[in-house]
């Protein structure tokens, strides 16, 4: 037992560590299981809000208006997105009783949030009645990034999405191809036959089946826009964290809890990406974390430690993960 | 459409959930054909789908499908049109018995036709009682304000939804009585759709044999070309066996519509799991003897081959027995 009162972000952090070696595998489960940490839990929900939404959604408020391409939506893909729309905004209302009101008659919906002060009301299917469209509404309700994916010929297409934190890839660029053309630059899961068993797994969801997976990375500072696109701001911090003695405060663990729902009018795959960052020196106040992460980050292959961009620093983590043993 | 699949199959965990539905109103559609209105005893709204999706109803003792004839936007309301076979053995018989009041319980929808979103337009093909999923195909692009025609062929004074369809549709509806006119209809449309179009039928074989093979003949890719089949999406609930752990001597019984890893976890046997639904390969068990019946999508072919060890969700066994290295 540990006397230590722990804090929320800690508490509540997905650490996605089962042993103590990491490969990449078809990690899927059935949502809404309250998952157990040696710190606490998470996953009772689809969507989760914490303490830092308020901040965040400022921050894809920022990208957003510094980038407008983290927006994108084929046209063929408008069902999708309000159906994503009306499929999370009841439930964001379930997950935020008293600070949220949501009003259906009929396709005439009214939706109030008092934690982002909005106010609004929409015609679901009438384009010209949600100005920006049901994505971009969605995405300044909840803190989770959003990708669309439409099943066809055999395949999905992540046609449509709203992503704002993506761990070094781009929306922009990956708008309108084939799931397995996204995976395309992951090592070793081709060959493992981890992505055509995911694309089948997903094909065969059926209306409203809802699953999640975790993923993770490493992140200097709590930056959570690292896309391509604002690579040459973020990529040298990850050399220079390195020699840095704030290295336990600004190296993060970057964990995604993403949620995978069949969609029940458009039939889209929704892919909910929700990020969450803990500092070494966070982990580390749960022994058994600071353990694990110290074993994985030092048995991790090469070519993977390389595709999540940890060679500079994972020695340096190790170390200083391990010293305290 | 209506389609019987095999018997009930095991939920597992993930699986949709069960709904138990009244029958709050009936009627009849046409001579034969009866129009049944869900809701959910208490009221609320029942799960959006697909247009084209299919509802997978228990009625006495069978399970059936039938498609659901409304736009898919979550609504209090199902509705399916059943056609009595007069053979009587596919369980419509059992469906024309309910009446208002009735209880019953589904899963689903479950979808299997869904129109294809990039389509520049839509050719609708019914047969008959093949009309119900295209009724909902059309109701869905009337709602989002797409493209399409549908032509529906049935026998005369035998025609289901018939004034429902002439108000959604106007001038996209055409209705044939006699066979010989529906095909040539279908034939001069396939022949000067742009490029871009899909078709999609549903009604007897051979209606759909003639789409497939005159789109064919016209050049239409195939993938442009879908009909309504039901393919048993639900695992079949398989054989009954006896899982033998050599270790401990225990002797689990799997009965049919039972995972071997539900019944191992049953038994008290602890097995570890994640997906449940055969992809993610930690329930992986060895096995010593008897033929595993593989299942999964997680196993390669030599792993599948060697038989030496089965994915407990999903798999089960050609033989009696499976012994487990447990
Ligand atoms: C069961 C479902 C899925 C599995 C098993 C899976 C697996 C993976 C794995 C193993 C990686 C490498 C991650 C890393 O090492 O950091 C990855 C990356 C990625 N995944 Fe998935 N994924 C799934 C679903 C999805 C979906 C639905 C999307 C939506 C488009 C998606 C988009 C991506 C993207 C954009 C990347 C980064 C690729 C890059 O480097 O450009 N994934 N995925
Ligand atoms: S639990 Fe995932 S393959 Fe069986």
């Amino acid at each position: 037992m540990t006397a230590v009162l722990l804090p929320e972000r800690t508490t509540r952090f997905p650490f996605p560590f089962a042993a103590d070696s990491y490969r990449y595998s078809t990690n899927v489960e059935p949502a809404r299981r309250v998952a157990a940490t040696e710190a606490g839990t998470w996953g009772a929900g689809v969507l989760d809000v914490d303490g830092e939404y308020a901040t965040e959604l400022a921050l894809r408020r920022e990208v957003l208006a510094a980038d407008p391409t983290r927006c994108q939506q084929l046209p063929h893909m408008r069902v999708a997105a309000w159906d994503a729309l009306t499929t999370l905004l009841p439930e964001l209302a379930a997950t935020l009783p008293g600070v949220t009101a949501l009003r259906v008659r009929g396709d005439r919906w009214s939706w109030r949030n008092d934690l982002t002060a909005t106010s609004t009301s929409f015609t679901v299917g009438d384009d010209d009645s949600l100005p920006g469209g049901p994505l971009a509404l969605l995405g300044s309700q909840i803190q989770e990034d959003v990708v669309l994916l439409d099943q066809r010929e055999g395949s999905l297409w992540a046609d449509a999405g709203l992503v704002t934190f993506a761990a070094d890839w781009s929306m922009g660029f990956d708008v309108g191809m084939r799931f397995l053309e996204v995976h395309g630059p992951v090592p070793r899961v081709h060959e493992a036959g981890v992505v055509q068993r995911a694309e089948q797994f997903l094909m065969r969801l059926q209306p409203g089946q809802e699953y999640r997976r975790t993923n993770w990375t490493m992140t200097v500072d709590r930056r959570l826009d690292t896309s391509t696109e604002t690579y040459p701001v973020w990529a040298r911090d990850r050399r220079l964290v390195v020699d840095d003695p704030a290295l336990p405060d600004r190296l993060h663990l970057r964990v995604e809890v993403q949620h995978l729902i069949r969609l029940g009018v458009s039939n889209a795959v929704c892919f909910l990406i929700r990020t969450y960052l803990l500092s070494l020196r966070e982990l580390a106040a749960v022994p058994a974390w600071r353990r694990r992460l110290g074993v994985v980050l030092a048995e991790l292959p090469e070519d993977v430690a390389e595709y999540k961009g940890l060679s500079r620093f994972r020695g340096a983590a190790v170390d200083w993960l391990r010293a305290a043993d | 459409m209506t389609a019987v699949l095999p018997a009930p199959a095991a939920t597992g965990a993930g699986e949709q959930a069960r709904l138990v539905l009244e029958v709050s109103a009936v009627a009849d559609a046409a001579p034969g054909i009866r129009t049944l209105t869900l809701r959910r005893p208490g009221g609320g709204l029942l799960p959006g789908h697909p247009p084209g999706s299919h509802l997978v109803l228990d009625c006495g003792g069978r399970r059936n499908a039938y498609s659901l004839t409304g736009d898919g936007m979550p609504a209090a309301e199902y509705r399916i049109s059943v056609l009595l076979c007069p053979d009587g053995a596919g369980g419509s018989a059992a469906v024309h018995r309910w009446r208002a009041g009735d209880r019953v319980t589904a899963t689903g929808p479950r979808s299997a036709f869904a129109p294809v979103s990039t389509a520049r337009h839509a050719v609708l093909v019914a047969g008959g009682i093949g009309i119900t999923p295209l009724l909902s195909h059309a109701r869905a692009a009337v709602r989002w304000g797409r493209s399409f025609e549908l032509l529906y062929g049935h026998r005369p004074g035998a025609g289901a939804h018939l004034a429902e369809l002439h108000a959604l549709c106007g001038d996209r509806l055409g209705v044939h009585e006699d066979t010989a006119e529906l095909l040539a209809r279908i034939g001069s449309v396939l022949a000067d759709r742009p490029l871009g179009t899909h078709v999609h039928v549903c009604g007897p074989a051979p209606l759909i044999a003639f789409v497939e093979d005159t789109a064919g003949a016209l050049g239409w890719p195939a993938d442009r070309v879908h009909a309504e089949r039901f393919s048993a999406a639900d695992l079949d609930p398989g054989e009954p066996f006896v899982a033998r752990l050599a270790r401990s001597g225990l002797r689990v019984p799997v009965p049919a519509g039972t995972s071997l890893l539900a019944a191992l976890e049953a038994a008290g046997v602890a097995v570890p799991s994640m997906c449940r639904q055969g992809v993610c390969g930690e329930c992986r068990l060895p096995v010593t003897a008897g033929r595993p019946l593989h299942r999964d999508l997680y196993l390669a072919e030599p792993e599948r081959a060697a038989g030496d060890a089965v994915m407990a969700c999903v798999s089960r066994c050609a033989d009696d027995e499976l012994e487990l290295d447990l």
